[in-house]
């Protein structure tokens, strides 16, 4: 059994980001990551523009292949970590092979939730879930072989709005079911869903809400039609099942590591089991805004959770100071960015400042407590958004400035000049 | 009656090719000359507000903009200028008094430019200013008698030497109050005088206190409305010079337009906010020449006699025997500001035929002081459009001690001489209060420009000297062999003490 | 690490030009000549530095090419990277998607959506095909500086 130093499980965001963390201190210690998929290196939201043919097989990559190698990492691709041993230290994954660790970190991401359906075991072709490379290859080669002209997408979120406008390029008619009574509910509040809704509209999808699918029927193994809870019926000759990811969790079930719904980390991503950190869309840590712990499944707060885990891995001791929801999504054309409390509750001290434009679909909001930022939504126009996520992360108090938050020219100007002048010094950048 | 359209002084060239509707032109202008219309895509400069300050030109980024001058036309009269004309005009529209900016602009004798100096040839030898000492050392201050030497095994002074103002060229910055200059142009003449070793003045705006670290470099002037003259202020600076008048306005206060007095103004020459600061006519505590003593002496008692106390007259009439008083009277230097003299806000009647030139002032002057055999009791300094070390050395050749500079400095500082400071508009950030503009004029920047001028006008004297066999700016002083006039008539020659060119010994 | 060089930002100097623009935007054309840049060439290029402007207060900003930079933590193609040599922060267009994940992230708002050609996220990079950044050397107030990693001030002439 070869036992390396670091041993990491999973190679997106958090396992690369991990790797790099931990050169950066220690450019001697082993590392081994071990991925269940057959690609050297590839970015998951990349998929749908992969989906859409916008970006083609050899883009895929954020890392170039030689990223190991530079590196100095061993990477063990297509099997699976299936057990662990936290006492005698080791990972046996699906061939058979052990792994020992002195440090291990567990990034196994997520994977999709599929709600119960009628007649849904009985379908081997055409249905599909969107979370890795390999579901966008066999759709594609499912829509070529049997020349799909339209689909029907389980789940108005990210995932499946990503999946709708990969289809929508190859020129599928798509029906969106969602259970919420809008798109992105999770995401953004009415105001922008609507707008976003009817832009999708405009694209020629077609968006059902307050629904589901109960039942699926099949002929011959191959899915033909979904029927709704409402009763309606629907013609899917290719189904997309996107109504969310859950922490992969698989590896620790049996384990003396605590979870909740996803791996429990403390501010150094350390999980309650010496020597094994968690990061990424399958841990749960602080989430800056609510003070909670929560599971955050986004980009780069799993690329920052994988960089503070590969340094307290490799010895160098930093406090992951917790960061907030934040989502970058462009449908139908439309940009959007958001952050943080995008839809607080009434009352409880929140203050909404908000400017819409729906012809032009343009649409700004900003949520404030006790007149800190807690939550943005920019749709339309993201200029300079990301100022807010510097807003919210320093705690600015913008009672000074309140009425220009709106403005399309918000800038760094109206921050107070100490503030600014800080950060215009040419310090480096503390995230 | 048509209302008149005041004819444009100067015509915006623009070369529509090189064009790229940058708008910096648009952005920069004080005086809004260009506008951007986006419906055409062009830009169209109104002339007519022009004032020739050159800062578009200078910044275009392809050098579309030209400047040209343009005279307002009117039939061909050798009497009347189309200025003239258009001043009358002016005048009928607004019944007020005309005011310009900075120096005397009008063609008299400019008597600099018709001496020459000498040069070694043969007989006493040009001394190389590369290779051997040239000491341009000068001190400003009253000088002794007689020096007594006390002979122990070192040489020690008994005399005592009246307090002195060391510098190391005989140039220094002349009186530009803080008001009708902005800070970041004080501050620029400051820390090159400090750099250099050479003084500046405060002239009658007070001492601001982000000045305070070039204070020790200061001459600091009490004028007679007595701007910001206190005690500290007293203290601060290396000489004390009490202002009469200056060569561009004889007889009149100093002028400040509300518009140039913000806040730090304000504060600074201690007066309410957004008044027009004039200054009295006279001193109101000056009505003699035994009055001026007393105060000289105040000032000295006040400063413990540590430091030179000094009068700054106008080249006047009677420039001699007025500045023979100011020595009598117990001064350690005597100022006289010629006819070109620059300054923010006059009376352009007053500036333009008022006062005489300081060529003449300086020859009489020392001439009078030495006849009376008190030239060593004051040092002069000659000030009044000195435009480059040529002049400084013949100004020090007819007998002038060290000079100072204004206008040229704040050409070093950008100034392109549009003579419109009064309306606190300056484009380069120097003749102005407003931040918008004030911010232009990087003291980093200005002060190293005007440290350039000094070191490139001290290599010039020393090259001159040098030229002419001496290794010393004081064996310069007063030695009018050194001049030689040009096209100059008998009683020129005689009121300025030297030969015509032809002449030898 | 190698810390990159930077550019400080002094608003007190700044008077408003925006030469600054001008000269960004023609280092960053095809033809690096002003007026081909500004008549000929179809799109312009977008400047790295974008301008804020209120009352008599002005300055313009530009990547900070920060230590520990956030945009590097979202991108999520890898198009976003830093130089190893000259520990720059640097963007490569060809594998930008356009995802704005950087200016989702960016606490400055210095990264700015190019929408022409292809679209793509676009920055300063410090002109690195160039000796020297051109706003830093075109800006005729010296409102922007160059300073090495120490924090001196690096000037053209030396360069």
């Amino acid at each position: 059994m070869t036992r390396s130093r670091y041993l990491i499980i999973g190679n997106s965001a958090a396992g690369v980001a991990a790797v790099e963390a931990i050169r950066q201190a220690d450019g001697k210690g082993a590392i081994t990551v071990v991925s269940d998929e057959d690609v050297v290196n590839y970015s998951r939201p990349l998929i749908s523009y992969y989906l859409g043919g916008r970006v083609s097989e050899d883009r895929m990559a954020f890392r170039d292949r030689r990223f190991y190698e530079r590196n100095e990492v061993a990477l063990i691709l297509g099997r699976k970590a299936e057990e662990l041993d936290v006492e005698r230290r080791r990972v046996v994954l699906s061939d058979g092979t052990e792994l020992g660790y002195e440090k291990l970190l567990i990034a196994t991401g997520g994977r999709p939730i599929i709600p119960p359906m009628d007649g849904l075991r009985k379908v081997r072709e055409g249905a599909f879930t969107f979370t890795r490379l390999s579901d966008a290859k066999e759709m594609l080669k499912y829509i070529r072989e049997n020349e799909v002209k339209e689909a029907v997408v389980l789940g108005a979120g990210l995932i499946g709005l990503k999946a709708t406008e990969g289809l929508v390029e190859r020129g599928i008619k798509v029906t969106i079911v969602e259970l919420a009574d809008r798109i992105l509910a999770n995401t953004l509040d009415r105001e922008a869903s609507a707008i976003l809704e009817r832009a999708l509209g405009n694209w020629g999808c077609k968006v059902i809400k307050e629904d589901t699918i109960s039942r699926v029927i099949s002929s011959r193994g191959r899915v033909r039609e979904v029927v709704l809870r409402s009763g309606r019926s629907l013609s899917a000759p290719l189904l997309v099942i996107a109504v969310g990811v859950r922490p992969n969790l698989e590896l620790v079930e049996d384990t003396p590591i605590n979870y909740d719904r996803g791996i429990t980390v403390d501010e150094h991503m350390r999980t309650n089991v010496e020597d094994v950190y968690a990061a990424g869309d399958v841990a749960q840590a602080r989430d800056f805004l609510t003070g909670w712990s929560s599971v955050i499944a986004i980009w780069p707060v799993a690329f920052r959770q994988g960089k503070v885990a590969g340094w307290n891995m490799a010895g160098r001791e930093t406090r992951y100071e917790g960061l907030f929801p934040m989502n970058s999504v462009e449908l139908a054309g439309i940009p959007t960015i958001s952050f943080g409390t995008t839809n607080p509750p009434e009352a409880d001290g929140y203050e909404i400042l908000a400017r819409k434009d729906e012809e032009s679909c343009l649409y700004r909001k900003i949520v404030l407590k006790e007149n800190k930022v807690v939550g943005a939504i920019f749709l339309g126009r993201i200029e300079r958004a990301g100022i807010f996520s510097g807003l919210i992360k320093d705690g600015i108090d913008v009672s000074s400035f309140k009425e220009e938050l709106l403005s399309d020219d918000f800038g760094l100007l109206v921050l107070p000049a100490e503030y600014r002048k800080h950060m215009v010094k040419g310090e480096g950048m503390e995230v | 009656m048509a209302k008149a359209k005041y004819r444009p002084e100067f015509i915006v060239q623009r070369d529509d090719e090189k064009c790229i509707r940058c708008q910096v032109c648009v952005r920069m202008c004080s005086n809004d000359v260009h506008t951007y219309y986006p419906e055409t895509d062009t830009v169209i400069s109104e002339s007519s507000r022009c004032v020739g300050c050159h800062f578009c030109e200078d910044l275009c980024p392809t050098g579309a903009i030209t400047i040209c001058r343009s005279e307002p036309q009117i039939k061909e009269n050798y009497h009347w200028s189309g200025t003239e004309v258009y001043n009358i005009i002016k005048q009928a529209d607004s019944g007020g008094v005309l005011l310009t900016g900075m120096g005397c602009d009008r063609p008299y004798k400019d008597y600099f430019g018709h001496m020459v100096l000498n040069a070694s040839q043969v007989t006493n030898p040009s001394i190389d200013p590369l290779r051997e000492p040239m000491e341009l050392k000068t001190f400003i201050g009253g000088k002794p008698e007689v020096v007594v030497i006390k002979k122990s095994s070192e040489p020690e002074l008994a005399t005592q030497i009246p307090p002195q103002l060391e510098l190391e060229t005989p140039i220094m910055f002349s009186a530009m109050s803080y008001g009708s200059i902005s800070l970041n142009a004080c501050k620029s003449l400051a820390k090159a005088a400090c750099d250099f070793g050479t003084c500046w003045n405060t002239g009658e705006g007070g001492l601001h206190r982000d000045l305070l670290p070039y204070a020790h470099r200061a001459i600091v002037q009490v004028a007679s409305g007595r701007f910001g003259v206190n005690k500290e202020y007293l203290d601060a600076g290396c000489a004390i010079e009490i202002k009469i008048g200056q060569g561009a306005k004889p007889g009149i206060g100093g002028h400040l337009p509300g518009e140039k007095v913000p806040e730090e103004v304000s504060r600074t020459r201690m007066i309410p906010e957004g008044t027009d600061a004039l200054s009295p006519a006279p001193h109101h505590d000056i009505y003699s020449i035994e009055d001026l003593k007393q105060l000289i002496f105040a000032l000295k008692e006040a400063t413990r006699y540590e430091k030179p106390v000094g009068v700054k007259i106008a080249a006047v009439h009677n420039v001699a025997p007025i500045a023979s008083g100011i020595v009598r009277a117990g001064a350690d230097f005597v100022v006289i500001d010629g006819i070109r003299g620059g300054t923010g806000a006059a009376p352009t009647v007053i500036r333009n035929n008022v006062g005489i030139p300081i060529e003449l002032a300086i020859a009489v002057v020392d001439r009078r002081l030495r006849e009376e055999g008190i030239r060593n009791r004051a040092s002069i300094i000659a000030a009044g459009g000195f435009r480059s070390s040529a002049d400084v050395v013949k100004a020090i050749a007819l007998g002038a001690d060290a000079v100072y500079i204004g206008t040229a400095a704040l050409i070093a500082l950008g100034c392109h001489l549009c003579q419109k400071c009064y309306t606190g508009k300056c484009n380069w950030g120097i003749a102005t209060q407003d931040p918008y503009l004030t911010k232009r004029l990087n003291p980093e920047i200005g002060a190293r420009r005007a440290y350039n001028l000094l070191r490139a006008w001290s290599l010039e004297i020393k090259e001159m000297l040098g030229g002419m066999g001496i290794n010393a700016i004081e064996s310069l002083r007063g030695n009018r062999e050194q001049l030689r006039g040009v096209g100059l008539n008998e009683v020129e020659l005689e009121l300025l003490g030297i030969k015509h060119a032809g002449e030898a010994w | 690490m190698r810390k990159p060089k930077r550019i400080i930002i002094r608003e007190e100097y700044c008077m408003g030009c925006r030469l600054c623009e001008v000269y960004c935007i023609t280092q960053h054309s095809k033809s690096k000549d002003i007026i081909k840049a500004y008549r000929g060439e179809e799109p312009r290029p977008v400047s790295g530095i974008y301008f804020e402007e209120k009352g008599s207060v002005s300055f313009a900003l530009q990547c900070r090419h920060c230590d520990d930079a956030p945009c590097l933590e979202a991108c999520i193609t890898g198009a976003m990277y830093r130089d190893e040599g000259t520990g720059m922060v640097l963007h490569d267009r060809e594998k930008c998607v356009g995802c704005w994940m950087c200016i989702m992230a960016c606490p400055y708002g210095v990264i700015k959506p190019d929408f022409g050609e292809r679209k793509v996220a676009s920055k300063c990079d410090l002109c690195i095909e160039a000796e020297f950044p051109a706003c830093v050397e075109h800006c005729p107030n010296e409102a922007i500086i160059l300073v090495d990693e120490e924090g001196e001030r690096i000037y053209k002439e030396a360069v």
